[in-house]
């Protein structure tokens, strides 16, 4: 988020909210960077993670989405939506996108200028 | 809302188990106080053996530290005991001067070490076994004395004998009866455990009755007189002859007691607002020494405790284990026998290997182990689930490796496993890692070793090995339940089995709506809890409830299978393994329109396109034109089938035509795991049958089906079930087998796995003999599948289900 702050970054639309699934998730793909996925969870709150596990780099897309965290498809792994964070007894984490909702569209605030 | 507030006295392993139990069930009922005599936290009494011996150290075995009880918002007063309750006023007083309100108290005192009346026992020099000052003082001795006495030959007994031995002293072992264990071991076992312990340095003085401790004139003892006249020097004597549940407190608030807190199912005492749990309590007449029994009162306690209202304790089977690093011996059950039982036994003095497995119609209810302890942990399970050993009988001496485990045979013996042994092939967890955590995190159940290593947590194939690390690492405290009677996960208390009975008699038709009524903790479940649930729903109310996409797993979700590099593979329908020239030239096309980096033919006579990307599969359904082959999910997979009479010399009966027609019946049946079928034209058994959940055998005067085999990790052999004549009794028979699965096996329970839950002989009742239910079985299977549509085709027609599929960008 800081490095991204330094290079100024721009909220960009992607989608309506409903566009994505409650307890479900949708791909971003943005030129140059590595796929983003955008969770919703059952209370509307959406979340945007890099799609990487930080197990062995399982989509995190594919996960199964509860309360504010994804379980990942391949070993279970459980990621917090919130921080990015591997639940524990597992470490280590993902790196978070920002991402608002107003008036019902999605944007992420990606690194400007590219 | 104000608080309640709770006070619990003692904090010990019953204690704040309760209050862990609890505080999973609700974190904002009570404000919860705690009051123990002792000057630490809760830790984990039991590894104090191996403290004493060395082998951890005090601080390995905390289980609780001071910040747990902060982050809680537990108030703990360490080194204050309570010494008066005043039920009237509702309000404990410590001997520091503190008083605490309650609107509910939790008595948790534990036991006492019982001391001989004797004289002499107030001497310096004379020590217990129970809490870490004893251990310290026991350290502090060994570094100081030459000889020790140890008076009692039991698991606490023989315990410190060891440790002592191990830090230098010179011990004697002083026994009562004639041999030692006696509450654990029968009379062969005990005597090679004796011998073996004599190779280690121990003395042993049996049958003998102690009369006095003897002073040195200056406050210190100095020996040990028996009733025979006898006597023995010793600088230290371990007292170690039993204990006494701690009622004191109890007793003197005028709380019902009788050798025990008294309390019933609930664990509730005479005073509606006291609880009381752990070796503090008499249930049922019993008073129980080890951890298991009171970690299944903590659950129910925390239950009611939470106003949920729901649990019930009924009392405990218990098992132990000597901790005695090298020296394996394990007990469960009734193992002594009586006049109604039979004893199979098993005694190799040489080898120092002795068993003996006790019968009562046709269940296991006891076992003794010494030397080669590997299957107690099976064992101990055979005994909580009391079912007929029926075939087992002939093998079950043998053990649990004997009946056919093609994943792990020939590497099953735990304690002789070095370290750098990998135990769960699917993580790469050695057992290393696995007893480290045991021993650092306190862990008590597979789940919580599956939790914190990985180990066990994806084919469930060592689930057995790591069984027998817990039991080897805490002995009897390992918690070992049947899945039958272990709760789905940990969102909520219920089992699979009673999960299925409310969704049936409740009606219950959505997820949120079951969460809600049977109270889940967790606002959407989990990956464990979910799929089952929509599972649960789905079989129980086809039509009416309706599948949750979300609650799938992803590979049923994108009806492909995923791989480790996130792409999928595509495993389209070929009816009974048949295909045709245009068929292959589409599969050829898609391959080379797509990419597709291998085209491997499967082990159910398909073939498979790995690596497609996920935007990619419907455009790849789309080309194929062909049927989903459900490759990926809990559902019937394939029908094999040999080429039978049409072209086999050998062919008795059209088993490709037969194979097709139940593949056709079959189709998009979804299960509590997957289905494969096998039709073969001979008893040659092209098809190999004998290793599906079905397979069907062609003879000349019909058709005959077995049922229950698997060819996974652990291969089964299909059992008989029925001969049949015609073509449409096959499909009813086989139908109606599988939607009796379907209602009552449990999520991801193959059907080997039911069948060894249910037995065979319920299958055959409600299938072969009952022909009306039979009837009634495989038109319920019609219905729920006829809602059942091509999930490829739908997603192909379909925008809003290509959903899942297309990315956005940005
Ligand atoms: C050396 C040893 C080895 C063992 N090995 C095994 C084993 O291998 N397997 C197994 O299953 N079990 C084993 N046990 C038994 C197991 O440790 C006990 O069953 C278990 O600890 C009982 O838990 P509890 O909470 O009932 O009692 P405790 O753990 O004893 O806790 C009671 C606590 O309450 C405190 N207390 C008592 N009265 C008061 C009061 N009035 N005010 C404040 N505090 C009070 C006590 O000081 C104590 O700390 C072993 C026990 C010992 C001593
Ligand atoms: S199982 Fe019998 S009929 Fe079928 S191919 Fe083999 S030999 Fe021929
Ligand atoms: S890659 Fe996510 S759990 Fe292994």
């Amino acid at each position: 988020m800081n490095t991204s702050s330094l290079q100024q970054s721009v909220w960009v639309s992607i989608c309506g909210i409903d566009d994505i699934p409650r307890l479900g998730s949708r791909v971003v793909h943005h030129q140059g960077h590595a796929p983003i996925a955008v969770f919703r969870a059952s209370d509307d709150h959406v979340f945007a993670l890099v799609d990487r596990c930080p197990h062995q780099g399982g989509p995190l897309s594919a996960g199964l989405v509860h309360g504010h965290a994804v379980t990942c498809p391949l070993h279970s792994w459980t990621v917090c939506l919130e921080d990015g964070q591997a639940q524990a007894p597992d470490v280590g984490c993902v790196r978070k996108v920002d991402v608002k909702v107003e008036a019902g569209r999605v944007f992420l605030g990606l690194p400007g200028g590219s | 809302m104000k608080k309640m507030k709770l006070v619990v006295v003692g904090n010990g392993m019953a204690g704040i188990r309760t209050i862990e139990e609890l505080l999973k069930l609700d974190t904002s009922l009570y404000d919860i106080t705690v009051f123990g005599s002792e000057p630490h936290p809760n830790y984990n009494r039991i590894l104090l053996s191996p403290v004493l011996t060395g082998e951890q150290t005090l601080e390995d075995i905390i289980l609780n530290d001071r910040s747990w009880y902060e982050e809680h918002g537990i108030t703990l007063h360490m080194n204050s005991t309570v010494t008066r309750i005043n039920r009237a006023r509702k309000e404990v007083m410590t001997d520091d001067g503190k008083t605490a309100r309650y609107d509910r108290l939790l008595l948790a005192t534990g036991s006492k070490p019982f001391m001989l009346p004797v004289p002499g026992t107030d001497l310096d020099g004379v020590v217990t076994f129970r809490d870490i000052g004893d251990v310290n003082r026991m350290i502090e001795a060994a570094g100081r004395l030459k000889r020790a006495v140890v008076i009692g030959g039991g698991l606490l007994g023989l315990e410190a004998a060891n440790g002592l031995a191990m830090r230098g002293m010179q011990v004697s072992v002083v026994h009562l009866g004639a041999s030692l264990l006696d509450r654990q071991l029968d009379g062969a076992a005990a005597a090679l455990l004796q011998g073996s312990l004599h190779e280690r340095g121990l003395e042993f003085l049996m049958e003998r009755q102690t009369e006095a401790i003897l002073g040195n004139g200056q406050g210190a003892v100095r020996g040990i007189r028996f009733r025979d006249g006898g006597e023995l020097e010793t600088d230290l004597v371990v007292m170690a002859v039993g204990i006494r549940p701690n009622t004191d407190l109890a007793d003197a608030a005028g709380i019902h007691t009788d050798r025990g807190v008294v309390v019933n199912d609930t664990l509730q005492t005479y005073d509606p607002s006291i609880y009381a749990v752990g070796e503090c309590v008499s249930h049922r007449g019993m008073a129980y020494g080890l951890v298991a029994p009171l970690f299944e009162q903590a659950k129910v306690a925390a239950n009611h405790l939470a106003l949920h209202g729901i649990g019930r304790y009924g009392g405990s089977t218990t098992s132990t284990k000597l901790k005695v690093t090298g020296i394996d011996v394990f007990s469960a059950g009734e193992f002594m026998g009586g006049a109604d039982t039979e004893a199979i036994t098993l005694a190799d003095p040489v080898g120092g290997v002795y068993k003996k497995l006790v019968i009562r119609d046709d269940r296991l209810i006891g076992a003794c182990l010494y030397g080669d302890t590997v299957d107690g942990a099976w064992y101990f399970r055979l005994i909580r689930e009391a079912k007929s050993i029926g075939e087992l009988r002939e093998n079950l001496m043998f053990g649990e490796s004997s009946i056919g485990d093609t994943g792990h045979s020939g590497e099953n013996s735990i304690a002789g496993m070095p370290d750098t042994t990998e135990i769960c092939g699917c993580n790469g967890v050695c057992k290393g890692t696995i007893v480290k955590a045991i021993r650092e995190k306190g862990l008590f159940t597979v789940d919580e070793v599956k939790k914190h290593t990985k180990a066990a947590s994806s084919c469930g194939s060592c689930t057995g090995l790591v069984e027998q690390i817990l039991i080897n690492c805490i002995g009897g405290a390992a918690d070992i339940k049947p899945k039958s009677e272990k709760a789905i996960c940990a969102c909520a208390d219920y089992t699979h089995g009673e999960l299925r009975k409310a969704i049936r008699e409740q009606h219950l038709t959505s997820i949120p709506e079951t969460m809600r009524f049977l109270e889940w903790r967790s606002p959407d479940g989990c990956a464990t809890c979910r799929p089952a649930l929509n599972y649960y729903l789905m079989s129980t109310w086809p039509g009416e409830a309706r599948d949750d996409t979300q609650s799938r797993l992803i590979n049923e979700r994108a009806h492909a299978n995923i791989q480790k590099d996130g792409t999928y593979s595509v495993v389209p329908r070929m009816w009974g393994g048949v295909t045709s020239p245009s068929e292959l030239r589409r599969i050829a096309d898609v391959a080379d329109k797509y990419h597709v980096p291998m085209v491997k033919v499967t082990g159910g006579q398909r073939i498979d396109l790995l690596g497609i990307r996920k935007e990619d599969l419907p455009a790849v359904w789309k080309d194929l034109d062909m049927p989903s082959g459900h490759a990926y999910g809990k559902s019937l997979r394939t029908v094999k089938t040999c080429v039978g009479k049409e072209f086999c010399r050998f062919g008795t009966q059209d088993s490709t035509g037969m194979g097709i027609a139940l593949e056709k019946d079959l189709v998009g049946m979804w299960s509590p795991h997957k289905v494969k079928l096998a039709v073969s034209g001979c008893p040659r058994n092209c098809a190999e049958s004998g290793i599906k959940d079905i397979g069907i055998i062609a003879v000349d005067s019909g058709w005959e089906l077995y049922v229950g085999g698997n060819g996974g990790i652990k291969t089964e052999v299909a059992q008989f079930f029925v001969k049949v004549q015609t073509h449409d009794d096959v499909l009813e028979y086989a139908g109606a087998f599988l939607q009796l699965y379907r209602e009552e096996a449990f999520y991801l329970e193959r059907t080997c796995h039911y069948l060894s839950r249910v037995g065979l002989e319920h299958a055959k009742a409600r299938v072969v003999d009952d022909a009306a239910n039979r009837a009634e079985l495989y038109a319920r299977l019609r219905f729920a599948i006829s809602f059942e549509k091509d999930p490829w085709a739908e997603r192909v027609e379909q925008a809003s289900a290509r959903r899942e599929f297309e990315n956005l960008t940005a």
